[in-house]
């Protein structure tokens, strides 16, 4: 790739960058704050942004888990919840909690007002953006939280954390995963695709795209260019200048994506994926009809009437889930020079 | 007779509090130098948290700079008052605020008693470290370096430009030798003062103010000068990784720390209470045993090459080679085999039962993917679909090597399959390819189809197979490549398929090899003339006769079915 094609994209990444800003700026009227706590934040309060939707159920583990792994307040943008999310989130001390009734993929999948939210809140502060059905682990985890983590990554001058989305899946067919609300939803979903991964650069955004996994297996093998993406830049010391693209795949300005390069030496995370409970089933039912989820919605309505037969994920080569260390061994995660 | 300790501190200075009160405690006097760029609260709190405790003092402030002067003239200052004010101690000990003692005071004097004339300080000449990270070593001692490393990267690297550019050099101060090392060192009191009275101080100040990190030379150069007994070691435990930046220590490393028996260890972790409690505890000072760096060294240089180098044939997100930079393209041998299933129907099933190996048909068959055992779902839940097969061939086929290396992985192919991966085959050390040229000939001869269609597709087998063996006979192969022409290998079957055998692994090596069961080839040699007269040359069969003239070995007779 030449210099000069090179220097036309980091145009285009830029000239993207100040729309995806501007486009943030202007979501801000589709926010209303419900629960404004954001005075607590401390200079160094590791903060965590999520959009969420109907999440009673993985929400009590959610904030357990992510507490414990060091975040110290919670932005969340709540999607017009009709089970009781919203009183849930600002019953909490650590919660602040804005609601919009706007359309979700006209904000592009709540990425605008996430955008908006890291810009006003999170600059200077290391920020942890996911969805709420996504629970990190880090390398270490045992021993060692986002503190010990970002404090590293400040000592090198590093601004990113990379990780991997793994899907999990349980043992049996999708309607038996039953995960009681405050359990760990990986006792129930504890088995996921080893090494069917593919990984190839994209020079647009300088970022290494994954793909692979159990949706890819199951629902796309046909259509390899319609499967999820599972890399992501889920953690960010944020700049007011930065901005996430699509979801946190891929974030502005393109240094940012740098997290899986293997000549960096950086830790990397894995994003426990723990979409497929047995209220998939009742959702995808609900999505299909919202047709809220993707870009090109119409491609999707295989892989959601897939998910409504309630299929077996599982198979004789799936693996089980341990701990980090079992994820490193595999290559899932790495702990690069952050010995 | 004891030792003193100096102590430079930047951050986490309540860290800094504990360690030093646990020295002075021990009977050991502490000299503290506070990084004048600390915030006001926090060195007040330090002040606080160790006024009870008279032996320990606060050096002069200096606002510290990594790589710059600063940090010696800081160090200078403390070592003075040191020396000053408590003339009982015998050694002095610099320290960092992010050190922590592993084992007892007690243990540490003791050691140092047994050798009272020694200077431990790393101390090498520039021609002889390895180490330097960041491609200016010779030069540190012979540029200029007045600009911030930290501040002024673009001004700091181009005056190095300029100076390189002009020839610009400068030299050390007559008589004195540059040496480097690490800057955590144990001195004796008499080499120290002898380094700080020494009447050129000021000539050799100078000169350091503008060498780059003089914290690494200054102290070690000027010891060769004085000292009467150098061992060249720190007893400061300290690791680099390979960006030339300290591993920190944290709460699971305990073990290892308690393993290595060295007396200090930095970089420690603010947040690693575990290690704090555990090595800053009160214990009975037994140990006599010597520091080990060189197991702890070991074990992160182990793990450091893994994570940089990767593992071999992983092509893992978190491992993303540059390509032609991987560290092995593939994780395991495997072999690779073309023409044999055309000349033996039977072949795979043979393979599998007299060799150790996971023997696939022909993976990248255009029709399906014929994983072992017809299997839809291979190792690592790969998948048989042909469209994520060909999305990326070249994942598909390390991933499978990746996932199932413990089983030596056989493969069939033939110009009929999608051969996206000549290169990389070819390329490859790990791979051992043995092709049967123009077998696929077999195939049409047995076919029942007009005979222009088979014209039609021999040439476009025999164009495909010409290319590849272009790249099999090319001068960039590492794959162990084998070819034999068609004529050779029927002549003489046996001898071929008991080295590729042999190659895979036998299963039962004592049984006699019963090679399995060929085609018929009468009327073969017909077959290859009807094409010639139709006016297409095939040219990779090797030597047929004419018609009627041959019969194959053993009077082999086989025409059921078509090639498995």
């Amino acid at each position: 790739m030449g210099a000069f094609h090179d220097l036309r994209l980091a145009i285009g990444a830029r000239a993207k960058r100040q729309r995806l800003l501007l486009r943030a700026y202007r979501s801000r009227h589709d926010l209303a704050a419900v629960r404004d706590r954001t005075a607590a934040i401390r200079p160094d309060t590791l903060l965590l942004f999520a959009t969420m939707r109907n999440e009673s159920v993985r929400l009590p583990y959610f904030l357990r888990h992510y507490r414990k792994m060091g975040i110290g307040h919670f932005l969340i943008v709540d999607n017009d919840s009709t089970d009781g999310t919203a009183a849930m989130l600002a019953a909490e001390p650590d919660v602040s909690l804005w609601r919009s009734g706007a359309s979700y993929r006209a904000s592009r999948f709540g990425m605008d007002w996430i955008n908006h939210l890291l810009r006003r809140y999170g600059s200077g502060h290391w920020c942890l953006t996911v969805d709420a059905d996504e629970l990190l682990t880090i390398p270490h985890r045992d021993t060692r939280d986002l503190r010990d983590l970002t404090g590293w990554l400040d000592a090198r001058g590093v601004p990113m954390m990379a990780a991997l989305m793994l899907d999990l899946y349980p043992r049996g067919a999708l309607s038996g995963a039953v995960c009681p609300p405050g359990t760990d939803p990986a006792t129930v979903l504890n088995w996921f695709d080893a090494d069917n991964y593919t990984w190839e650069f994209q020079p647009r955004f300088r970022n290494i795209s994954i793909r692979g996994g159990v949706r890819r297996r199951v629902f796309f093998a046909d259509t390899p260019e319609n499967a999820p993406h599972l890399h992501k830049v889920p953690l960010i010391r944020w700049n007011r200048r930065y901005a996430y693209v699509s979801s946190t795949h891929v974030a502005l300005p393109r240094r940012l994506n740098a997290g899986f390069d293997a000549r960096l030496s950086l830790p990397t995370g894995v994003l426990l994926h723990d979409k497929f409970l047995d209220q998939i089933i009742a959702k995808s039912r609900d999505e299909k009809l919202r047709g809220e989820h993707f870009t090109h919605a119409a491609r999707y309505d295989g892989y959601y009437d897939a998910l409504i037969a309630d299929p077996v994920l599982w198979n004789a080569d799936s693996q089980q889930m341990t701990d980090w260390r079992g994820l490193e061994t595999l290559g899932l995660m790495s702990r690069g020079a952050w010995c | 007779m004891t030792v003193g300790f100096l102590m430079l501190c930047h951050t986490a200075l309540e860290r800094a509090a504990q360690v030093a009160r646990f020295w002075a405690e021990s009977g050991a006097p502490v000299v503290i130098h506070v990084d004048s760029r600390a915030p006001r609260h926090e060195v007040e709190a330090l002040h606080r948290r160790v006024s009870d405790l008279d032996t320990i003092s606060f050096s002069a402030r200096h606002a510290c700079e990594w790589g710059t002067w600063s940090l010696v003239a800081a160090t200078i200052d403390a070592a003075q008052q040191m020396l000053d004010r408590h003339p009982e101690v015998r050694h002095v000990f610099l320290a960092s605020g992010a050190c922590l003692p592993l084992r007892p005071l007690a243990e540490l004097e003791a050691y140092l008693a047994v050798h009272p004339d020694t200077d431990f300080i790393e101390s090498v000449t520039v021609a002889d470290v390895g180490w330097t990270v960041g491609g200016i070593d010779t030069e540190r001692f012979t540029l200029r370096f007045p600009f911030s490393w930290r501040r002024n990267r673009r001004l700091f690297d181009g005056y190095v430009r300029l100076q390189r550019r002009f020839g610009f050099r400068r030299n050390p101060p007559a008589g004195l030798v540059p040496h480097l090392g690490s800057q955590w060192w144990c001195l004796t009191r008499r080499t120290l003062d002898d380094i700080l009275s020494d009447p050129r101080r000021k000539e050799y100040d100078r000169y350091f103010k503008r060498v780059w990190i003089p914290d690494e030379s200054y102290f070690q150069s000027l010891t060769r000068l004085h000292a009467r007994c150098v061992d060249s070691r720190s007893l400061t435990l300290v690791k680099f990784d390979v960006r030339g930046k300290p591993h920190i220590f944290y709460d699971d490393h305990l073990e290892l720390l308690r393993r290595s028996n060295c007396f200090v260890a930095r970089k420690i972790w603010p947040r690693a209470d575990r290690l704090y409690d555990t090595f800053l505890s009160p214990r009975p000072a037994i140990g006599t045993a010597e520091p080990d760096t060189a197991t702890i060294g070991r074990l992160f240089d182990h793990a450091a090459e893994r994570r940089t180098r990767g593992r071999p044939g992983l092509y893992m997100q978190s491992r993303f080679p540059r390509q032609d930079h991987e560290n092995g393209k593939t994780a395991a041998p495997y072999s690779v085999f073309q023409g044999f299933t055309e000349l033996f129907p039977e072949f795979c099933g043979w393979l599998s039962r007299q060799a150790a190996g996971r023997v696939h048909g022909h993976l990248f068959s255009p029709e399906r993917v014929e994983f072992a055992g017809g299997a839809s779902v291979g190792p690592g839940c790969l998948t048989d679909s042909l469209p994520l097969r060909d999305y990326n061939p070249r994942a598909f086929l390390t991933n499978l090597i990746w996932n199932d290396r413990s089983a030596r992985q056989c493969f069939m192919l033939s110009p009929r399959d999608t051969q996206p991966l000549n290169w990389f085959l070819a390329t490859d050390p790990n791979a051992q390819i043995s092709v049967v040229t123009g077998a696929w000939a077999v195939r049409l001869f047995r076919a029942r189809r007009p005979f222009a269609q088979i014209r039609r597709e021999a040439a476009r087998l025999q164009r495909l197979e010409t290319q590849q063996l272009g790249v099999l006979r090319s001068g960039y192969v590492k794959a162990r490549v084998r070819i034999w022409t068609l004529s050779e290998f029927v002549e003489n079957p046996t001898e071929p398929l008991q080295t590729i055998l042999e190659e895979v692994g036998v299963r039962n090596p004592r049984q006699l090899l019963t090679p399995p069961q060929m085609v018929d080839l009468t009327g073969f040699g017909g077959f290859l003339q009807e094409l010639r007269n139709r006016g297409m040359q095939p040219r990779l069969m090797g030597d047929f006769p004419a018609p009627g003239g041959w019969r194959s070995p053993g009077g082999a007779v086989s025409g059921e079915g078509e090639g498995s």
